[in-house]
């Protein structure tokens, strides 16, 4: 690991302590704020007790939906309107200030389409996310640069193999952060949609324990959260540091 | 003299030009938003087969575009390009081109971006090895054979680029300034690598370049290009024989060689240096 | 001006769009454009829709502000050294990219119910963004902008005004597009769940209701303002870039 990431895991265990001497002093009240060693045992008991695994499931299982489908038709959505110039100058200026629309209150609407339940929140979550795929699709396929285009043809090469084999290589760092982006906004969508509106998933559990006082449970599936979360950036940004490493000129 | 039907398709007739321009000019259009851009031409040229012609002019004359036109990746706005007798309309097989810009892939290893054109054209896999070492080895890149384009210079890239070229044994090589991104003296034995190369093949070889010195050494003939819209304004015939290397920068009529090309470049770059 | 044109006929689809699925799911609830825009009408001429949008304004505004404040500062602390950013760039993506609506039980037992907890959570949507993009604007700034400015003889607070400032204000300006944007995100959601005030509690009494013409009416209308206010910094954007 470098300098940088052992001072930083040095703060962050400084952070935790310092929380848990906090609360353990009495200065934060527990009412408030739990100790993080309460935290942890919290969210050993979840797990081991498996009281909440039917809402693990559903949100995870919600978030790879979602996630899968932004990827897939931000992917084709990007790659149609990048072919056609006159959609594009029209889309364009729509999407860059898309994100600023709050999907959520639109929630209602999806129930009236897809019924209550998963489907609903999908919906949510991908209209969420799949935007940054799009845009970083058309990014992608901009940067291509003209002379690979140009080798292509040197070599002979028909459409398709050129797509396949120098423009997708070629745009795959965009690519992959359109990837990266899409799975954090799958995660926000669905657990923001579960927290506020709906009846299952951990986004429920959390407000559901709140709801019941119950600081216990609630800062153990927090803890839960922030880890899962945790984990997938982590290793999504891995791979995309190598790719970018590797790929980007 | 007997000769082989296979050799007759390739060699027709000596006295034919391997590629022909007449007239081409080539003109960028901006649909309304300004003046159109007349990038090239009107330009007539004779390639001789197996000759190696440089190309000078100042920057923005429209030498790149017409490395296209001979490539077939772009078509002239007027006038005619012939390879081989055939009119050029698309890319004709038998040219290869190294392109100004760096265009190795870099999501391949160096073996694999030499050998991609071959794999393309399924060649068959030992030849394809036998091939891309000996071309590994020829642009000096031995030690690098498995590193990817990120961890080599501009200079190393560009000669992947040239060896990725190499390999398809073209019997027409465009390069444009291939040697752009290296320093004056390896430039120089680098040009001893692509004589030995251009005598060991055969083939005609067409180089764009900058360098005054390299024109002159290199070169069978120089042709000397105007400001935009280019055209040759002299084609100078060197003189030199076919074992000629880099040691000939000491030759006498080596200065005054390079003097008369920067004479009729001075103007012409000074006219670019104004416009802009 | 084609552009704008364009963007009015996607519009227009969307609109014809809407009216289809009204079309097309009959009399199941989903409310034609023009019903919802009545009912947008009715809600603008009530006093009382006024007073929860002004309740949502201001806990808007004070989180734009404060994060705004916050952010770009933390950012310049943090970029002014190359330790400090390496450290925290990790921890800021990654709190970008977290859920943050499960921490919102977090603030409402600090804050309390009241609307001080609406503008915690605007904040913390907000700054985060603020934050990033300018302390990798100062990180990635070209070393060689302050060199000049030190050869060329100007103190140390010159150079942060006329060079360093310049050089960053782009970068700055798309995150604070960004932090905006997530601000009206947080202070919303701070407002649909456990709150008494605000668009955000209009909206959630309106659902449970089934009231739809009336959810829609809201969240069209905070949907045409988010995209108006976005497109007017993306414009300042725009101009200052070139
Ligand atoms: N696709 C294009 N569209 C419009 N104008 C172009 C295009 N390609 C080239 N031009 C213009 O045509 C002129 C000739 O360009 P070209 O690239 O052939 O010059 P060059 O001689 O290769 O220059 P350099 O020595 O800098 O490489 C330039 O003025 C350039 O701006
Ligand atoms: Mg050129």
């Amino acid at each position: 690991m470098t300098r940088e990431g052992w001072i930083r895991l040095l703060v962050i265990a400084a952070a935790v302590a310092a929380l848990e001497l906090a609360c353990r002093l009495g200065w934060v009240p527990v009412t408030v704020v739990i100790p993080p060693s309460a935290m942890a045992a919290s969210l050993v008991d979840i797990l081991a007790s498996g009281k909440h695994w039917a809402d693990i499931v559903i949100s995870l299982r919600s978030v790879a939906i979602a996630a899968v489908l932004s990827i897939g038709l931000g992917f084709l959505v990007g790659a149609v309107i990048h072919a056609w110039p006159l959609v594009r100058g029209a889309v364009e200026p729509l999407l860059a200030s898309y994100y600023a629309v709050p999907t959520f209150m639109f929630y209602p609407v999806f129930i009236i389409l897809f019924g209550v339940g998963p489907a609903a929140i999908v919906a949510i979550a991908v209209l969420l996310a799949i935007v940054s795929m799009i845009s970083a699709t058309l990014v992608g396929l901009d940067r291509i640069p003209l002379v690979l285009r140009k080798t292509a043809r040197m070599m002979h090469m028909g459409p398709a193999s050129r797509a396949l084999l120098i423009g997708l290589p070629a745009a795959l760092p965009h690519l992959f952060t359109g990837v990266k982006l899409a799975v954090a906004y799958a995660f926000i969508g669905v657990i923001a949609s579960e927290f506020i509106l709906s009846g299952a998933g951990m986004g429920y559990a959390i407000a559901y324990a709140y709801n019941n006082f119950d600081n216990r449970e609630m800062y153990g599936l927090m803890l839960l959260i922030i880890l899962v979360v945790t984990v997938v950036n982590t290793g999504l940004d891995a791979v995309d540091r190598r790719l970018q490493a590797r790929l980007r000129r | 003299m007997s000769v082989s039907p296979a050799e007759v398709a390739v060699v027709p007739d000596t006295a034919m030009p391997h590629a022909r321009l007449v007239g081409v000019t080539r003109v960028f259009s901006r649909r309304g938003k300004g003046e159109d851009i007349h990038a090239l031409g009107p330009i007539d040229l004779d390639l001789k087969r197996g000759e190696f012609f440089s190309v000078v002019g100042p920057s923005g004359c429209g030498k790149s575009t017409l490395l296209d036109v001979l490539a077939g990746l772009a078509t002239p706005t007027s006038g005619t390009a012939e390879f081989e007798g055939r009119p050029i309309a698309g890319v004709p097989a038998g040219v290869g081109a190294v392109f100004q810009e760096d265009a190795s892939f870099p999501w391949l290893s160096v073996t694999d971006n030499v050998a991609f054109g071959l794999r393309r054209a399924g060649v068959d896999p030992a030849e394809i090895a036998r091939r891309v070492d000996y071309a590994i080895g020829f642009m000096g890149l031995r030690g690098f054979a498995d590193a990817y384009p990120a961890q080599l210079s501009g200079g190393m890239r560009q000669r992947v680029c040239i060896a990725r070229t190499l390999v398809m044994q073209p019997r027409l090589i465009l390069l444009d300034e291939p040697f752009g991104a290296l320093d004056a003296q390896t430039r120089l034995l680098m040009g001893d690598e692509l004589l030995r190369m251009w005598r060991e093949t055969g083939a005609t070889v067409l180089l764009i370049t900058h360098a005054l010195d390299e024109a002159a050494m290199l070169a069978d003939r120089v042709g000397v290009m105007s400001a935009r819209p280019g055209v040759f304004i002299d084609i100078v015939a060197t003189g030199w024989d076919a074992e000629r290397d880099s040691r000939i920068v000491s030759h006498p009529r080596f200065g005054d060689l390079t003097g008369h090309l920067w004479e009729r470049l001075r103007v012409e770059s000074l006219k670019h240096l104004r416009e802009g | 001006m084609r552009s704008a044109l364009g963007s009015a006929v996607v519009v227009l689809v969307l609109l014809v769009v809407w009216e289809g699925l009204h079309l097309a799911v009959s009399n199941s609830g989903l409310p034609s454009p023009v019903a919802t825009l009545v009912r947008l009408g009715v809600l603008l001429g009530d006093a009382d829709f006024w007073r929860q949008a002004g309740e949502t304004g201001r806990a808007f505004a004070a989180a734009v502000v404060l994060s705004t404040f916050a952010g770009i500062g933390l950012g310049i602390l943090l970029g002014m050294n190359r330790t400090t950013g390496a450290v925290a760039q990790p921890i800021l993506v990654n709190l970008y990219a977290l859920p943050k609506v499960t921490l919102y039980p977090v603030v409402l037992l600090i804050f309390g119910l009241g609307i001080s907890a609406r503008i915690a959570f605007g904040i913390m949507h907000g700054m985060i963004p603020l934050t990033l993009f300018t302390m990798n604007a100062i990180l990635n700034m070209k070393p060689v902008y302050r060199r000049s400015a030190a050869v060329m003889g100007l103190t140390p607070w010159q150079s942060s005004f006329y060079v360093v400032l310049p050089a960053i204000l782009p970068e700055v300006i798309t995150g604070a597009r960004l932090g905006v944007s997530l601000c009206l995100l947080g202070v919303l959601i701070g407002e649909m769940f456990a709150a008494r005030n605000g668009l955000g509690f209009v909206v959630m009494q309106a659902m449970e209701r089934g009231d739809m013409p009336s959810v829609l009416a809201v969240a069209l209308l905070l949907a045409v303002l988010a995209l108006v206010v976005n497109a007017a910094l993306l414009a300042l954007d725009r101009a200052w870039r070139r």
